[in-house]
Parts: C-alpha cells; sequence; structure tokens
C-alpha cells in the first residue's frame, strides 16, 4: 500500500491575528505553523496503514518554501518522502490547487494506492480539494470521514451522520478525507525526528494559474469576550462543577 | 475588584518571581501602601516565570550569585514549594573534568556541601538512563532542587496582602512614567494614575520598554532559550511527584534534562543566539501561548536530539517517547550576564530588579529590598548594580553584541580572565597606536582597550630565567604570560611605563565639597591642598562600598579617581551624596583626563629630565600633588604608587597623552623605562605589596578592621559607616585578611600547578573553614610575587588561623597544596618598610 497525505501549512491559532496592511494576509512574523488537525488524524492513519501492510507514505504539499517545515514534522511521525509544491507565498484557490495537486500525482512515479487528506483546510475551509482532486484522477472519493478499514484490497469507509453512521466499501485506487477523531496521532520521537532530517524531499515548482476565485479582502471577526463565572469557593462548587461536566458531556 | 489607589509608596510593576519577592519584602520590612501591578493575569502573568524550568544548582563561580541562590532556597524551602532531588553535571571531556573540580573549589569557597566528584559509574548508580560510555565523569550536587515557582510567587503576594501593606491589581497595562525634577513621581496605567515615591520595574524582558517611558535605562536583550518535554517515559510511569531523580546537567553539550512528572525535560542553551527586540513582543492578546513562548524552531535543535540521545538513549531513543511540547521560551540576558539591581543612574527612586533567574528570585527581592529600606542589603550587589555600565555598554548593539557571544557560554569553562571577543576598541587611550606598535596584547575593561604585557619585552623573560614563574598548564597559561613578571622584574630594576586611562575622574566642586567628601570617604579630608588620600569609602555596616582616591585641588575642589570596573556605581554614590541645597557639584572628566604611571627606582630620574618643577623626595612629598610643566604640558602629578615603587601617576587632558608619553619614552630611554601592562598593575605588583583590591578583597560583607586597613585615628567628622567602623575597632576581628605562600606547587601528577583565585583555603585535615560569622575562607586574589619568588594568595581566615607561619592547604583542581600563612594583615610581603615608595 503506497499512501500519499496532503497536508497544509497554517499559522497556529491561539492568539489575536492582525491582518497585513493590504488587508489580504495576516501577520505572520510572530506566528508559529502547524498542519490541521484533520491533517495529523490523516499522517497518523497513513503511517498506520504502511506499518501495517507495509508499503510507503508519501506527504504533500502546496506552499511556501516553509512549508518543508511541516513536512519534515510528519516525516518524523513516520511519512518516507516529501512533495513540495512550491508557490511565492500567494494563496491558491482550490481549483489551482487540486490542479497541480493531480498533476504532481499523475507525474509521479508511484502510483499511490489510497490519498488521504483532511476534510478541509483549517485556515480557507473551502471543502473543495479532495473532492476536485478525486475528480480529475477519475477516482472515487468519500468525504467526513472518521473511519478507514483496508481489507483485501479494497477500502472500508465509516461516516458518522446524525442518526448513526455510513459505511462505504470502495475499490482502491481511492480519494478519503478525513475527520479529526479518526484516531489519536502520536507525537514525534527523537529517532523520528533524527531520521527525518535525512528524508528526501522533492521540490515541484509549476506556474501558479490565472486564480478564478481570488481573495479580496480579510477580516478579523469581533472576538467573544473572554468570560469567566465564578462557580464558588471551596467544596461549596462541586455541584455547580458537576453539572458543568454533565453539560459538556465527560460525566 | 476595588479600584486603583491614586497613591502608593511604592509600586511594583511585575507579578513574576521578582515582583512578587519584592511585594513580600519591602511589606516584611515595613513598607505599607504597596501596589503592584501586572498587564497579564493571575497567578501567570505570561512573563518568564512561566515557563520557566525551575531547577536549582545552587554553585556558582560567583561568590554574589551563590549566596544570593542559597538563601532564595533556603526561602523556597520556608515556603513548602522547594522539592530537593539532586543534580549531576557531567563531563564528556577533560576539560570538563577539571571545569567540575573547579566547581567543587566554588562550592567549598561558597559553602554548599555535600557535593562529590563521581565516576561514571556512580553517575549511572543516580541516574541509570543515561549511557555510561559517553561520559567520563560527573559532580554532584545532592541540594539541587526544582519549585513550584508561580506557587512561590502567589504565596508571597498573599502574605504581603494579609499583612495589609500590598494591593495587586492584575491585567492592569503602564502606559506611562511621571518624572519630576529627575525623580520618578506616578506611574500611569489604563486603569489609572498612581502617584509613587518609589517604583520598582519587575517585569524581565519588558524592562527596557517600561524603563524607556521614564528615560532610563535597563540593559538586557529577550533571548530564546529551547525546551521540549518527551514522554510518557515507561520508566517514570510510576512517578508520583514532579521530580524524582537528579537532574542532568551534560555540560559539553550546553544541555540538561530532568524528569518532569512522567515526562522528560530537555532543555538547551546551546543553539545559535535566538536575540529578539523589547519593543517587539506579542501583547497578552496575541501570543499564541504566552507572550514570552514563542513557537519552537526545530531545526535549531537539530544536534540536540543527537545529543540527547546519545545520553539517555534509554528514553530518548524509545521510538513511543514522543516529543509532547517544545517552546522558545525567552529569558533576559544582560551584557555582562549579571542582573539589573539597584536604583537606575537615571531616576531618582526609579529600581530595576532585572535580568533575574528563577534560583535568586527571592533572595535577590530580599536584597533589593534591604537595599530600598534600609539602605544596604547583607549580601553585596555590588557586581549586579545596574549603575556599573557606561553609556557604550547600554547601547543596542553592545547589549545584543554581548549577550550574542555569552549565551552559549551559559554552562560554558569560562576561564577566570577570558575576554570577550565581540564589539572591542570601543574606548581608546591616546597611547593605543603606540602600544600596538609595541605588541601589546589588549585586554578590556569597561570598553578600555589595556595593554596587559607587551610582546617587545619578550627577551626579559630569557633575562629574568626562573624568576618569572614559567607556567607549563594549559588552563594557568591561557590569558596569562611569563612576559608580565619578566616586566615586572624589570619595573623594579629600572621603571615602567603603565597606560591608567581606563580610571574614572570625577571633581567635587563648591562650598559644599568638603562636607560631601568627609562624609563618603573613612579617611580625613580636611587636608591641606594638594595631599592625596587613598581611602575606603563604607557602607553604613562599615564594610567596603568601595576604596579610592581623593586629591584635594582647592579648598573647594577635590578630584576623586577610582578604577574603570566600578567607576560608574562610586560616581552614583557620590552624587547620592551630595548635598540637596546644591553647595555642591560634580563633574564627571573621565573622558577629559588621561593618566600615565610612571614607577620604579627611575622614575624620578626620567622626570627630572622633562621637567624644571622640584620633583626631589624632600620637593615632592609621598601622598601629594601639584602641577609640574613638561614642555609645554600642564601635568598634574600625583606620588603614590600601587605597584610598590617610587612613582607617579601624571594627568593631562586626553588630547595631549600621546606628547605626555612620547616626552617620558623618549628621556626613559637611558635609563631603562619599559613599558608595563595591567597584569603588572593589577596583580603582581599589588600582591607583593599586599595591596587590597575591590571587589575581591573588599566588599561590603567585609569591614576595614578585618581587612586591615583601619587608621590609627578615626576623624572627628561624621561619615558613612562610622558607626559601625567604631564598633568594630572596639572589637576583635572574627576573620583578617591574610598573605598566604604556596609551600610546594607539585600537582600529583608532578606538573607545578599555580592557583587562579576562588579556591577553597583548608585545614591540615581538608576540613573547610569558617569564621564566626559563617564566611568561608578563600583564595580572594592570587598571583605571582615575582620579586619575592612566591605565588602568593590572599584570604580572609579566623583570628586562630590567621597566625604568621600557620601551616594550611588550599584545594586546586582536585589535588591539595600546602601553604603557610605569610603576613596576617597588610605589611607587604615585598619591601615590607616601604622604603622604595618612600626614597
Amino acid at each position: 500500500m503506497d499512501v500519499l497525505v496532503c497536508i497544509k501549512r497554517v499559522p497556529l491559532s491561539g492568539g489575536k491575528f492582525t491582518i497585513t496592511e493590504d488587508g489580504l494576509d495576516i501577520e505572520s512574523a510572530k506566528l508559529g505553523f502547524t498542519i490541521s488537525p484533520h491533517e495529523e488524524v490523516a499522517v497518523e492513519e497513513a503511517v498506520r496503514i504502511a506499518e501495517k501492510e507495509g508499503g510507503s507514505v508519501t506527504v504533500l504539499t502546496l506552499g511556501p518554501p516553509d512549508a518543508e517545515e511541516q513536512i519534515r514534522e510528519q516525516m518524523a511521525i513516520g511519512a518516507d518522502r516529501g512533495i513540495l509544491i512550491e508557490t511565492d507565498g500567494q494563496e491558491w484557490d482550490p481549483q489551482g490547487t487540486a490542479s497541480a495537486i493531480a498533476d504532481a500525482i499523475n507525474a509521479d512515479e508511484t502510483d499511490f494506492d489510497l490519498i488521504i487528506m483532511g476534510n478541509e483546510s483549517a485556515d480557507a475551509s473551502g471543502y473543495q480539494v479532495g473532492i476536485r482532486v478525486a475528480h480529475k484522477l477519475g477516482r472515487p472519493i468519500a468525504t467526513g470521514v472518521k473511519g478507514i478499514t483496508i481489507a483485501d484490497g479494497k477500502a472500508t469507509f465509516e461516516r458518522p451522520v446524525k442518526t448513526g453512521r455510513e459505511l462505504y466499501e470502495m475499490p482502491l485506487p481511492a480519494v478519503v478525507t478525513v475527520l479529526d477523531g479518526l484516531n489519536i496521532p502520536r507525537y514525534p520521537s527523537v529517532p523520528g525526528r533524527i531520521r527525518a532530517k535525512k528524508k528526501p524531499i522533492e521540490r515541484l515548482n509549476p506556474e501558479r494559474p490565472q486564480p478564478k476565485l481570488e481573495k479580496t479582502r480579510l477580516e478579523v471577526p469581533a472576538m467573544k469576550a473572554k468570560q469567566a463565572q465564578v462557580l464558588g469557593n471551596g467544596p461549596d462548587a462541586a455541584p455547580a462543577v458537576v453539572e458543568i461536566f454533565k453539560q459538556i458531556g465527560v460525566i | 475588584m476595588s479600584t486603583l489607589p491614586s497613591r502608593a509608596k511604592a509600586v511594583i510593576i511585575g507579578a513574576g518571581i521578582v515582583g512578587n519577592s519584592m511585594a513580600y519584602h519591602l511589606a516584611r520590612l515595613g513598607w505599607t501602601d504597596l501596589v503592584q501591578i501586572d498587564k497579564g493575569p493571575l497567578p501567570n502573568p505570561g512573563g518568564s516565570t512561566g515557563h520557566a524550568s525551575n531547577f536549582i544548582f545552587p554553585v556558582d563561580h560567583s561568590k554574589e550569585m551563590a549566596l544570593l541562590t542559597f538563601d532564595s532556597v533556603h526561602q523556597y524551602q520556608e515556603m513548602g514549594v522547594f522539592t530537593e532531588c539532586g543534580g549531576i553535571e557531567v563531563a564528556r571531556t577533560e576539560a570538563r573534568m577539571q571545569e567540575l573540580q573547579r566547581r567543587m573549589q566554588s562550592a567549598k569557597s561558597f559553602g554548599i556541601d555535600g557535593c562529590k566528584m563521581l565516576t561514571p559509574a556512580e553517575c549511572i548508580e543516580l541516574v541509570p538512563y543515561m549511557d555510561p560510555d559517553v561520559i567520563i565523569g560527573g559532580f554532584y550536587t545532592p541540594s539541587v532542587g526544582v519549585v513550584d515557582s508561580l506557587r512561590a510567587g502567589t504565596i508571597m503576594r498573599e502574605k504581603a496582602q494579609e499583612m495589609g501593606s500590598l494591593q495587586t491589581f492584575a491585567n492592569t497595562e503602564v502606559t506611562g512614567m511621571v518624572v519630576t525634577d529627575g525623580k520618578i513621581t506616578a506611574v500611569e496605567t489604563d486603569k489609572g494614575t498612581i502617584e509613587a515615591e518609589y517604583v520598582v520595574i519587575a517585569t524581565g524582558l519588558w524592562g527596557p520598554r517600561l524603563a524607556k517611558m521614564a528615560g532610563a535605562n535597563i540593559p538586557l536583550t529577550p533571548a530564546v532559550h529551547q525546551m521540549i518535554d518527551v514522554g510518557p517515559v515507561p520508566r517514570f510511569a510510576d512517578a508520583k511527584g514532579d521530580i524524582e531523580h537528579p537532574i542532568v546537567r551534560d555540560m559539553d553539550t550546553n544541555m540538561y534534562e530532568r524528569q518532569h512528572g512522567n515526562g522528560l525535560e530537555i532543555g538547551s542553551y546551546a543553539h545559535r543566539p535566538i536575540l529578539h527586540d523589547p519593543e517587539e513582543l506579542p501583547s497578552v492578546e496575541e501570543a499564541q501561548l504566552s507572550p514570552t513562548e514563542f513557537p519552537f524552531t526545530a531545526e535549531d535543535f537539530e544536534l540536540q536530539y543527537e545529543q540527547a540521545l546519545e545520553l539517555m538513549p534509554e528514553i530518548v531513543g524509545d521510538e513511543t517517547v514522543g516529543q509532547k511540547y517544545a517552546i522558545n521560551g525567552l529569558l533576559s540576558l544582560t551584557p555582562d550576564g549579571l542582573p539589573l539591581l539597584g536604583e537606575t543612574p537615571e531616576v531618582k527612586n526609579l529600581w530595576s530588579v532585572s535580568a533575574v533567574w528563577i534560583k535568586e528570585g527571592p533572595g535577590i527581592g530580599k536584597a533589593v529590598s534591604e537595599w530600598m529600606v534600609l539602605g544596604e542589603s547583607v549580601i553585596d550587589l555590588q557586581s549586579s548594580d545596574i549603575a556599573r555600565f557606561y553609556d557604550h555598554q547600554k547601547t543596542r548593539k553592545n547589549i545584543k553584541d554581548r549577550t550574542a557571544e555569552g549565551f552559549n557560554k551559559t554552562y560554558g569553562i569560562v576561564h577566570p580572565n577570558e575576554q570577550w571577543a565581540s564589539n572591542r576598541n570601543v574606548r581608546l587611550s591616546p597611547y593605543y597606536e603606540r602600544q600596538k606598535a609595541l605588541g601589546a596584547e589588549f585586554y578590556e575593561t569597561a570598553g578600555w582597550e589595556r595593554p596587559f604585557w607587551y610582546e617587545t619585552n619578550a627577551g626579559l623573560v630569557e633575562k629574568f630565567g626562573d624568576a618569572v614563574m614559567p607556567r607549563t598548564a594549559e588552563w594557568e597559561s591561557r590569558w596569562w604570560s611569563p612576559i608580565i613578571n619578566a616586566e615586572h622584574l624589570q619595573m623594579r630594576e629600572t621603571a615602567g611605563l603603565v597606560d591608567l586611562t581606563a580610571f574614572v575622574e570625577f571633581d567635587i566642586q563648591g562650598p559644599g565639597a568638603l562636607d560631601t567628601v568627609q562624609r563618603v570617604c573613612m579617611r580625613q579630608m580636611d587636608v591641606p591642598i594638594g595631599r592625596v588620600v587613598y581611602t575606603p569609602v563604607l557602607s553604613d555596616n562599615g564594610g567596603f562600598k568601595s576604596d579610592l582616591t581623593v586629591m584635594r585641588l582647592a579648598h573647594d575642589r577635590y578630584r576623586v579617581v577610582t578604577g574603570g570596573a566600578h567607576g560608574m556605581a562610586d560616581l552614583k554614590w557620590f552624587r547620592d551624596n551630595l548635598p540637596e541645597d546644591g553647595t555642591a557639584q560634580i563633574t564627571d572628566l573621565t573622558s577629559s583626563l588621561t593618566t600615565l604611571g610612571i614607577w620604579g627606582p627611575n622614575a624620578r630620574r626620567i622626570l627630572e629630565a622633562i621637567t624644571r618643577d622640584d620633583v626631589s623626595h624632600e620637593g615632592f612629598k609621598f601622598g601629594t600633588c601639584k602641577s609640574i610643566e613638561i614642555g609645554s604640558l600642564n601635568v598634574l602629578a600625583s606620588r603614590i604608587s600601587y605597584v610598590g615603587d617610587l612613582g607617579w601617576e601624571l594627568y593631562v587632558p586626553m588630547e595631549q597623552g600621546a606628547q605626555l608619553w612620547d616626552a617620558l619614552w623618549e628621556a626613559g630611554q637611558e635609563h631603562g623605562l619599559i613599558p608595563v601592562g595591567i597584569g603588572v598593575y593589577g596583580t603582581t605588583g599589588r600582591i607583593e605589596k599586599g595591596y587590597r583590591a575591590f571587589g575581591t578583597e573588599l566588599e561590603t560583607e567585609f569591614n576595614v578592621v578585618e581587612a586591615g586597613m583601619a587608621p590609627p585615628k578615626v576623624k572627628e567628622a561624621d561619615f558613612v559607616g562610622k558607626a559601625s567602623h567604631l564598633k568594630h575597632r572596639s572589637e576583635d576581628p572574627v576573620a583578617t585578611l591574610c598573605s598566604l605562600t604556596v609551600d610546594d606547587h607539585t600537582s600529583s601528577t608532578g606538573e607545578k600547578r599555580y592557583m587562579m583565585g576562588k579556591e577553597p583555603i583548608l585545614t591540615l585535615d581538608k576540613g573547610p573553614i569558617t569564621d564566626a560569622h559563617g564566611r568561608r575562607s578563600f583564595v580572594t586574589s592570587a598571583g605571582s610575587a615575582p620579586s619575592v619568588g612566591k605565588h602568593v594568595l590572599m584570604s580572609y581566615l579566623p583570628p586562630e588561623y590567621a597566625v604568621e607561619g600557620t601551616k594550611l592547604i588550599v584545594e586546586y583542581l582536585g589535588d591539595h597544596y600546602p601553604v603557610t600563612v605569610a603576613v596576617a594583615g597588610a605589611t607587604p610581603l615585598f619591601d615590607p618598610k616601604n622604603e622604595r615608595i618612600l626614597s
């Protein structure tokens, strides 16, 4: 089984974002970068499949040269090689992104049996790239998946819905977009990090196609003021705490 | 929450470990109406305290830091937030093993007991998850521990609140400082303005930003310290506490590893220096984690992963152990690596308590509070005094250059005489080019480039042969040359010319000048015009605040001459003591005047050759100064000596220095004049004369009687420290400063070794020596005394040992050497009757 996982370099959230002067980007000088939780479980799943079935895991991203950092992080988890479709830092629209990814996949020596993507990116949240790539490759796709089983050359995907769960069985090769909760991703080990340094990354430099979707302006939505409610002091607070735990479903 | 008060005795800005320590200790010492503010939330406002690794290794080569850390540990223990776990500093190299032996010396010298050297097997017994093949030994400190610094801060803050002395306001940001007539009067915040008598900046790496609002300068830079946490570690699965295993410092890789619950924390000071700008820190809202926790840059940690793996393969090499957390944590670094404590020299009543680590926090809070409330601290803070810096040292360039250079020395093997490589040639004397031509080896003091010795004197080494006391061991030969001792011997035969441009000079002038110097100086200042007085400057407790020379130039004018290293703090102390009615003023002449010293038996002949003025023994008495003409130069000549020979200090305007040099040089040729470096002036010349130096022998923890410098009579006039001094004179001293000579220099491997300073002095059965005040005996200064053919050590000794002829031991790099008390007190070893100086 050769698995390809697509990831995207996005700013770490947690702090207040500031928009650049031209209104088209966020100030990133002081920001750290990561990938979406959906993509973290995607890589973890791919590594588990390769561990079980044999084969390889390739991580692909379209982004600035600095996105090598995200590829290396995933190599530390267990991905074997990386493909970095380099941009000059400009955002590519979903169609352009999907075309470039599909071209890269078609051009690659490896015939990937399974392509896993996050259900949507953490920043733009277009929900499109997975489906567009599958369409361009002419492969079946399941989206919003939280369970993957590989057996007898076929894949079974499980998708939670309000009333229960849906199961999809597909021939390989296939494409799947997954959701956080698919598994609990491991932390990279130190030997994993050391190995990651030496793994190969292939760089591609396609032209950015004329975008059909243009970003005109970003705005930071008004943040909800943080609200703290004192539930009580000492043991007197216990019943209120229990009530909250029940509400959020942890007990 | 109550509203911000409009007035306070003191506003403490910052609620990290330092601000909380200050709040508690100021309240404990009796100050009420304290207001503490922080722009972040409580209990973790987001500064460096919040992400500190919180462990404490008490041994330090700086006595000041060691004592402050020792006191802090004691306070943490009293608060119940200290967990002792022990710690091992491991060595991968022989050079490091030697350094660990030095740490053993510092431990014994400063009273940190129970430390021992370990073999690799002994290291593994304590920390079984280390690979014994990677290390060659270790240094174990049983009293290493971990603290809960946030909890400690809360406890101290709440104690001050319970006393009714403190109100604390979180989420309150300073927007401005009000300075009136040079004095801080109010702090402006987003919640209102507080008028305050005192303002304390205890904000860690935000200090520069706040100081700037008041027109002051706190010279520090935020720097990254990388730390990762890996786990869960199977071996630690049953860990019940935060820390159960000894902390390991992998000194040669500039890293540490500590168990933290079921994880292992790995920190590094080895990566490239990553310096940030205090002006560019994110706000609490903008920060992803906190304003002082920046995103981890894994590429800077690549080598560290491999080195951690080497040392602890069982844990770090475990594929199931993952990196759970990693940050680029910010801490405060200063140009010389020491904290920034005390009133800012720019603004009265504005105090800095900055660049303080968790290990020193409560001790420094206590000491600075004592300084604010009582006028002085029990632990001498001289090397951390924020007033120590010259303007050039506070520039952005100097801060960045020196912190970048110093960062990787955090666990480094730093030689006592090691020189900075960056930002040199900042202050050049008028003789610089001439000195370069003479092959000067330049060392830096306070920015000045000063010749330490001259390569053109190399021929003298042969002339004097073994009398130069040649050294074979690399450690003692580093930053040293036998030429120093050869210059010394030649000066004693003919004459030497010494560049003393680094001196700090300032004039005190006006009708109130006499009262001012009388008050500050211990010795009689009401002397005839033209007298030069060497005097201690005391703190209230009778310890040494400084020692310096004062010339009376007119009925209403005194010139103070003091050393370059401590001169700025001296200047501030005199300024602080000026009369409030403005009847005396200070003029700093440091950059206006240059000084050349000429000493040796031929000094007078050389001077006579170029001046018509009377420089005879009778016509120019020792301890006097007067103007003499040398060609077209009007020179202020002062007949004193710090090297023990006949001679003068000669002062001229900076721009005329070169002319003075040339005149002396030319006239000196037929009298055997040689250029002499600071190696002689600062060490060999003084040590064989038993002259004490500020910062080594002289500090506030020792008094004038103990230093053997009490004059026969105490002057009538009042002076700072007089009451204490009178008391000290009426008591038998519990320690006396002695000069010891080394009887046998042969090490266990048969090599001759020479102590460098700070080594412990031990009894014949190798036990520590402690005086009645709990102070250990150790070598304050060490150096060659070429004219007496001995290596001399100075040390304070309790009365039972401070007896000439007493045999003792000095520990040096793991070996023990016999020493003898040669002089108890200040009598010189060389020329004890001072016949040379008075010739």
